[in-house]
């Protein structure tokens, strides 16, 4: 015969205003096994805890059931008091009379009957509980940052620094990321390179941190403290451990009309190239798709014909015999314990055609249609001193420093009939930014910036964005623009003064579209790779947006700077340095707990059918081989591993045979509770 | 293929033409247009304009007896009546009070069910007709789409096109062999109804537009609105005047050129009903017609 204490909690007032919490107490004090049945003012609180140890020890209770608020809330809380009083803490169930009863109905007696009814369920439900122990899983203490940028770089060295492995997945040629194509940073004006090329540096020369530059993720298996990530090497044609970074193979590339990722599309680069001149590792690629050699190749091979070795002058210079035509894509696997993604950010390119049918465009702006029409990346690179004008701002079209230029804020962003209604968070910093440098840039120049209204809430900030459209020179105007065309030769920039309530047009030389943040192009397919989610927009999901702003809804998995919204520079450090913290914390042990409230598949009786392989949204389920006294395979059945299980049930409603049962939720104990109700 | 079709004042008076095209062009391709019976004015602008209910309830009328008429869809080639008609419906489906409102000041049921149709849209989906029709195509003739401010607007009524990037009218000249030109003044306004009363801002606003085609070598400016039509016609001689290298520019309706790539008469679309003389054009075309008709067979 069981033995079970039933404790109900009034949560000051928050249960109490509604529910006479003693008549439940009175109520289940009658109810079969029920031992001890008390009320108290915050279960939670310390006498409130040391009430149910000393009942469990008093009562010698086999079963509690705390009638309170939420189980999110406070089942730990619970649970460790049980532990504490020796019982097992898997014996512990919640009735939740918080928010399923006394927050949503008015003080009636019925409301008294439903706080009764939810706790009865629960003790007709621990009745059946079982005692559970925590699932031990080891830990491989390497950390898998994906992205090698301001964010990826950070939280790869605090980890690496506390000395735990990290291995660095970069996607291009070189470390850095947008970060190393701007020209000054908010709100201090300081040259951004200069600050990012020693981290970058750090990084490449750490003991504990291995790169893979010019490299993707292409799978990852496993589950928290046990990954397997398979990444893609892509085909560099340059050896970059025997190359010595001399640049001579450049000088000869006799392909130079590439256009320059890193500067936008403001100059053009030849086939073998280092992205910049700081670029980590300083190791050319071949780009496969501009290099004359390869581009032979393809046509020789869409013709059926034998592949000749075209030009390769680059590899004829080398004096290290580091360039080779032979060889593709390489996959390697790494074994890590946690994630870190850091993909970053890629602009919106506003215009006519668009990837994703709920974007609209802003075609009407004519960007990629005149030359002098730019987005604020282009203009980081004219400002930039590593740029194609050497720091000048010049009008792409006829290289004259612009005598007027206009910068559009919110060009895409905040506009929901345009597809996307966030704000992009740093366009009025930059653009703040972007006025004052090319005041300074420009004696006597006239900027005019158009303005939904300035966001500028950071530390310092504020301070910046009003020294812009106060002393800079620049004339900040509230409204929008309509269009943008060329007429004489000057860009005509139609827009309306919201503050002087009239229709205002500029004739402008250059003009500068603060185009909106989105994420990076694949990074829904990366997040399918990861098994984590993304938001209408594809950013991806942060477990909680307050308690839990780095982790995902997958244990394991961390997340830094834009890849999951809008961020600036200090805040993808920051969000860097807490993915570490968690990293670091979760590398602390040799051995990871989890809880054991998982699915379970019986082996008698399972018929291998994988209907809950397909429906697992974790990856959890596992092919296991039933085999005979001689090795043999007989059938193959099905196998949840209780590592990566997050106990979410969907396998159990999809079992044709009913083979899988989670603990702590099994059938007995869910019919036990429905059954309770209908007393 | 049978259309609901509303001609609203415009048509019969100063947008003849207008009218004449399009029937003309429509008995071309063995479309019928039903005129819904005992329309009324669709209350452009002076209804709305003077109160939200008769602004709605009048063009909501029609809608009524189209319906009872058993009309699937109504052709409102007028872009003001297009706007009218096709806001009322927005307005009361989105407002069933006001639905009810209406249907009982106008003593008919209203569900509301027939689609409302603009020229451009109308020509889009007559497309495959046309083109297989085609006998005369307007190869090299470059025209300058003028949309105005009512084709494509707004956005959340129309549901048709990108408002500020619109390309259907592009689309059907280009379907009929012209060279749509790429402009700026495409979705500029006019000045509309401003034309007797502030005539002076018509003609500014006018100029402004016309400039621009003709500097972006336009033969001619293409356009689905009456009222459009008669600010750059009806008011052209005003805007060019002592203006230099301002030249006639001709301003047809978008069925009218589709009629006369189907080498329909002109004069049976009123092409002669035009203050800017459509004749120099007609003469050009036709040499050059003459030729390319040579090279299709």
């Amino acid at each position: 015969m069981a033995r079970i204490g039933v404790f109900v909690c009034h949560c000051g007032e928050n249960i109490a205003r509604t529910v006479d919490c003693a008549a439940v107490a009175g109520n289940l004090a009658d109810h079969p096994s029920v031992v001890c049945s008390v009320d108290y003012k915050y279960m939670c609180s310390d006498p409130g805890q040391n009430l149910i140890k000393q009942s469990v020890k008093d009562h010698q209770l086999d079963g509690v059931v705390v009638a309170a608020c939420s189980p999110h809330m406070h089942m730990k809380t619970f649970r460790r008091a049980s532990l504490q009083a020796g019982l097992n803490p898997y014996l512990v169930e919640m009735a939740n009379i918080r928010e399923h009863c006394a927050w949503i109905h008015e003080r009636t007696p019925e409301t008294t009957v439903k706080a009764t009814d939810l706790a009865r369920a629960m003790v007709e439900k621990v009745k059946q509980n079982v005692p559970l122990d925590p699932i031990l899983i080891p830990v491989t203490r390497t950390a898998l940052v994906i992205g090698g940028g301001i964010a990826g770089i950070q939280a790869a060295l605090d980890i690496a620094e506390a000395g735990r492995d990290v291995i660095i997945v970069e996607k291009e040629p070189s470390l850095g990321g947008h970060m190393s194509q701007l020209s000054e940073t908010f709100p201090t004006l300081d040259c951004s390179q200069c600050i990012l090329t020693p981290r970058m540096v750090d990084a490449y020369q750490h003991p504990r941190i291995k790169l893979y530059t010019y490299s993707e993720v292409e799978k990852l298996e496993g589950y928290i403290g046990n990954f397997e990530v398979t990444i893609r090497k892509k085909g560099r044609s340059v050896d970059i451990d025997s190359c010595t970074g001399c640049g001579a193979c450049m000088e000869v590339c006799p392909s130079k009309k590439a256009p320059d990722e890193f500067d936008m599309g403001l100059r053009t680069r030849t086939a073998i190239y280092t992205p910049f001149p700081q670029a980590v590792p300083n190791k050319p690629v071949i780009d496969r798709e501009h290099c004359l050699h390869y581009k032979a190749e393809v046509r020789a091979l869409a013709r059926g014909k034998p592949v000749r070795a075209i030009c390769q002058k680059c590899a004829k210079v080398c004096a290290s015999n580091s360039i080779s035509f032979d060889g593709g894509d390489e996959l390697v696997k790494e074994k890590v314990g946690a994630v870190v993604v850091a993909t970053g950010f890629q602009l919106y390119e506003v215009g006519k055609d668009q990837p994703e049918p709920y974007l609209k465009g802003y075609g009407e702006y004519g960007y990629g249609e005149d030359p002098d029409i730019v987005d604020g990346l282009q203009f980081e690179r004219l400002a930039s001193a590593s740029g194609p004008t050497g720091g000048k701002i010049l009008c792409p079209s006829n290289g004259e420093p612009p005598k007027t230029i206009v910068f559009i804020q919110c060009t895409g962003s905040r506009d929901a009939a345009k597809g996307i209604e966030y704000c992009s968070g740093v366009c009025c910093m930059y653009t703040a930014k972007h006025a004052m440098l090319y005041q300074h840039s420009v004696q006597g120049g006239r900027s005019v910036v158009f303005y939904m209204d300035i966001r500028a809430t950071g530390k310092g900030y504020d301070a910046f964005t009003r020294r812009a459209a106060e002393d800079s020179g620049a004339e900040y105007v509230r409204g929008r623009v309509s269009s943008i065309y060329r007429h004489d030769g000057k860009l005509v920039v139609k827009g309306v003064d919201t503050l002087g309530g009239e229709p205002m047009t500029v004739q402008a030389d250059m003009v500068v579209l603060a185009t909106a943040i989105r994420p990076q192009p694949g990074i829904k397919q990366l997040a399918q790779k990861l098994s984590i989610s993304y938001d209408q927009h594809g950013f991806l999901n942060e477990a909680h947006p307050k308690l839990r702003p780095v982790e995902t809804n997958t244990a394991g998995i961390f997340l830094a700077g834009c890849s999951q919204a809008p961020r600036d520079i200090p805040d993808s450090v920051a969000m860097a340095s807490a993915t570490a913290a968690k990293v670091l914390a979760l590398f602390s042990r040799a051995e990871l707990e989890r809880e054991p409230q998982v699915a379970k598949v019986d082996q008698i009786t399972c018929s291998g059918c994988f209907h809950c392989e397909r429906a697992c949204p974790y990856g959890a389920v596992e092919h296991l081989e039933v085999k005979d006294r001689r090795g043999n395979v007989i059938r193959v059945i099905a196998q949840i591993n209780p590592g990566v299980c997050q106990g979410c049930g969907t396998c159990v409603a999809n079992c044709p045979s009913r083979s899988i049962e989670l603990d702590g939720f099994t059938d007995s104990q869910v019919f036990a509770s429905i059954q309770a109700l209908s007393l | 293929m049978k259309f609901g079709y509303y001609p609203g004042c415009s048509l019969h008076a100063t947008a003849r033409e207008y009218s004449e095209s399009l029937l003309t062009l429509v008995d071309a391709l063995d479309v019928e247009l039903e005129e819904v019976e005992d329309w009324a004015c669709c209350g452009a602008s002076s209804a709305h304009s003077t109160n939200h209910l008769l602004g709605v309830a009048l063009p909501a009328r029609t809608l009524a007896i189209a319906e009872g008429q058993g009309m699937e869809n109504i052709v409102a080639p007028c872009a003001a009546c297009y706007g009218r008609l096709a806001g009322a419906a927005h307005e009361v489906n989105a407002d069933p009070a006001l639905k009810e409102k209406v249907a009982g000041i106008l003593e008919r049921p209203l569900d509301n069910t027939p689609e409302i149709i603009n020229v451009l849209a109308f020509l889009q989906q007559l497309l495959p007709v046309i083109q297989d029709k085609i006998t005369k195509p307007l190869e090299g003739v470059k025209v300058a789409c003028y949309y105005g401010c009512l084709l494509v607007r707004p956005h959340k009524v129309t549901q048709f096109d990108d408002p500020e990037q619109p390309e259907s009218m592009e689309q059907v000249c280009a379907a009929v062999g012209a060279t749509p030109l790429a402009w700026n003044k495409r979705i500029e306004c006019c000045g509309a109804g401003f034309s007797l009363s502030r005539t002076g801002s018509v003609i500014r606003l006018g100029r402004e537009i016309l400039d621009d085609a003709r500097a972006a070598g336009a033969e001619l400016v293409v356009v689905g609105c009456p009222m459009c039509h008669s600010n750059l016609d009806m008011r052209q001689g005003a805007m060019n005047k002592g203006q230099a290298g301002a030249d006639d520019l001709p301003v047809l309706y978008i069925t009218e050129l589709v009629g006369l790539a189907l080498g329909l008469d002109p004069k049976a679309m009123g092409l002669h009903r035009h203050y800017v003389s459509t004749k120099p054009l007609l003469d050009r075309l036709s040499t050059a017609l003459v030729a390319s008709e040579g090279k299709v067979s």
